[in-house]
C-alpha cells in the first residue's frame, strides 16, 4: 500500500463530503453545472504556466476558454469541478495534477464573485470558524478586501510597478505578502497590474489596473478571480504579449486559440473564478501538505 | 548541468566555485506568477547555512565530491596529513576544515576524506577510537556534583568526563559521533 494512505482514510471521506457539498451549494445557487474535454488542442497562453502535452494537443491548465465559450453561448451560470494540469508545478501547495473548481456568472463583475467567496464558505463552515495550522479564521464578518498596492504600502518597503520594474514582484507577494493574509479573516487582495492578468478585464478609469482578485485564508492563496475581458482584438494582442515569453508558435506566426477568440464576440459582460479544491480540503482538514489531501501523490504511482 | 526542476533536499550544487548541498527546499508559485525554488543552502566547506531563492530557466554545476580511503600520516605546519592508500598521494586538512574531529586522529588511522576539485574539505571517522589517558586526578569521593564521573584529558589534548575508576594511563574507547566515554580497553 502507498505510504500513508491508512493515515489519509480519514480526510480521503472528508475531502469526498466537500466536493458534494461545494456541488449542493451551486445547484442551489441555480448554477449549471457543465463538463468541457480536458484534452484540447491549446490552452490560453500565459507565460508561467505550462501545459503538459498528449499527442499533439495539451491536457487543460484549466477549463476556462471552453467555459467561456459556453457563456457565449447562453449559458448564463455555470459550474465545473475538473482535473487540472501544470507541467513541474510540485511543492508543499502544488501537485502538477490538481483539481479545480471554476464558476463563471454572466452580466456581472468580479465584485460579485468576492460576495460568492463569502456565501461558499459559510456554506461549507456553517460553524463560521476554520482552525488551520494555529491560525483561527473567522468567516461570519465580509472578507477583508484589500487591494494590491495597499498591501505593497502595508506590508513591503515597494510599490507594484517599482517591484515589477526590479522584478520583485513574486517573490514579494510569495514571501512577504502573502504569509500575513488571512490570517483571522479571509483576505481579497484585489486589482492587479493589468500585465499579470491577461484575460482580465481592465479598470473603468484606471487602465494600468485589471479587475482581478486572489482569495487567502492563512496565507494559502484559495482562488483568483477575474471581470472578464471580452474584446477579441485586445483578448488577442495581450495572448501575444504572453507568448513572447513562452514558446508555442509555429512558422513565427502565434498560434492561438482561434475558436475561443471569434465566440469572444457573442460572450456578454461576465466574472469567472478558479478555486483550487485540494488546497480547500487542505484548509477544513488542517492539513499541512497538499499530499495529504489525495488519495495518490505522483510519486506514490 | 541540473535546472531548476531537479533541484531538492540533499542535491550537491556549485556556487561561487564552492560545493553547496540543499538542506531545505520550498517550491511556491503565487498567482499567474513565476515557480520560485526557495532553497536553505550549506556551504559545504565553510559549514555556513543562507537561504536563496531561485527561478525556472536557472541552471546549476553539479558539485562533484568523492570519498577517498586515506591514512592519517602526521601534523606539521601546513595541518594534518592523509595519504591516498591506493595513489600514495598526500592531500592536507586544515585545522578548521577538521574541528573537533582533529582530536580522534591517531597515526595510521584509515578514514575517509571528502574531496571537492583536489581538495579535502571534510573527514569521516572511523565510530570508535582508542585514546590513553593522560591525566585525570584521583576522584574524591562525596564530589556528587558530578556524579560518579571526573574530567579527564586524553594524549590528544581532548578534555571529557570518565567513570571514577579510569587512572591516569588507560586507554579507553571513545564514540567519535558524541565524543564520549565508551567503556576501557583491555591491554
Amino acid at each position: 500500500m502507498a505510504p500513508g494512505l491508512t493515515e489519509k482514510h480519514d480526510r480521503l471521506i472528508q475531502r469526498a463530503r466537500i466536493i458534494q457539498t461545494i456541488r449542493a451549494f451551486f445547484i442551489e445557487s441555480a448554477f449549471l453545472e457543465v463538463e468541457t474535454p480536458q484534452r484540447i488542442p491549446l490552452n490560453a497562453p500565459e507565460a508561467n504556466i505550462a501545459p503538459i502535452l498528449s499527442g499533439n494537443w495539451q491536457l487543460q491548465t484549466s477549463p476556462e476558454l471552453a467555459m467561456k465559450r459556453l457563456l457565449a453561448a447562453g449559458h448564463a451560470n455555470i459550474f465545473q469541478i475538473s482535473h487540472c494540469w501544470r507541467d513541474e508545478e510540485r511543492g508543499r501547495n502544488h501537485l502538477p495534477e490538481f483539481t479545480m473548481l471554476e464558476w463563471y456568472r454572466s452580466h456581472c463583475d468580479y465584485s460579485q464573485l468576492m460576495t460568492d467567496c463569502e456565501n461558499l464558505f459559510r456554506y461549507l463552515v456553517p460553524q463560521a470558524q476554520i482552525d488551520y495550522q494555529g491560525h483561527r479564521i473567522v468567516l461570519d464578518q465580509p472578507f477583508e478586501r484589500l487591494s494590491v498596492t495597499e498591501a505593497f504600502a502595508r506590508y513591503t518597503d515597494s510599490n507594484p510597478q517599482q517591484a515589477l520594474a526590479e522584478d520583485r514582484f513574486d517573490e514579494l507577494i510569495a514571501f512577504t505578502i502573502e504569509p500575513r493574509l488571512g490570517l483571522d479573516r479571509p483576505t481579497i487582495l484585489y486589482d492587479y497590474p493589468a500585465e499579470l492578468a491577461s484575460l482580465a478585464r481592465r479598470k473603468t478609469g484606471l487602465p494600468e489596473l485589471a479587475e482581478r482578485f486572489e482569495l487567502y485564508i492563512a496565507g494559502l492563496e484559495l482562488a483568483n478571480a477575474f471581470s472578464e475581458l471580452t474584446d477579441p482584438e485586445e483578448q488577442r494582442q495581450r495572448f501575444c504579449k504572453e507568448m513572447a515569453s513562452s514558446s508555442a508558435s509555429e512558422n513565427g506566426q502565434p498560434l492561438l486559440p482561434e475558436p475561443f477568440l471569434s465566440d469572444l464576440l457573442k460572450m456578454p459582460p461576465a466574472a469567472g473564478i478558479a478555486l483550487g479544491v485540494d488546497r480547500l480540503v487542505m484548509l477544513l482538514t488542517d492539513s499541512r501538505s497538499i499530499d495529504q489531501v489525495v488519495a495518490f501523490t505522483p510519486e506514490d504511482l | 548541468m541540473y535546472s531548476c526542476s531537479d533541484l531538492k533536499k540533499g542535491l550537491k550544487i556549485l556556487i561561487d566555485n564552492e560545493p553547496h548541498v540543499i538542506v531545505g527546499f520550498d517550491f511556491t508559485k503565487p498567482g499567474k506568477g513565476q515557480s520560485l525554488y526557495k532553497c536553505k543552502l550549506r556551504n559545504m566547506v565553510t559549514g555556513s547555512l543562507f537561504d536563496r531563492t531561485y527561478r525556472s530557466g536557472e541552471n546549476f554545476v553539479p558539485a562533484s565530491l568523492v570519498e577517498s580511503d586515506m591514512q592519517f600520516l602526521y601534523q606539521d605546519y601546513s595541518g594534518y596529513v592523509f595519504m591516498e592508500q591506493k595513489k600514495s598521494e598526500q592531500t592536507v586538512l586544515t585545522e578548521d576544515v577538521l574541528g573537533d574531529d582533529k582530536y580522534f586522529l591517531v597515526d595510521n588511522m584509515e578514514v575517509k576524506v571528502l574531496m571537492f576539485d583536489e581538495r579535502g574539505i571534510g573527514l569521516t571517522l572511523p565510530i570508535f577510537v582508542n585514546l590513553r589517558v593522560t591525566v585525570s586526578d584521583p576522584w574524591v569521593k562525596g564530589d556528587t556534583a558530578a556524579g560518579n564521573n571526573k574530567p579527564a584529558t586524553v594524549e590528544t589534548g581532548y578534555n571529557l568526563m570518565v567513570p571514577s575508576f579510569v587512572d591516569e594511563g588507560t586507554l579507553i574507547q571513545i564514540d567519535t559521533r558524541t565524543g564520549e566515554y565508551v567503556t576501557r580497553v583491555k591491554e
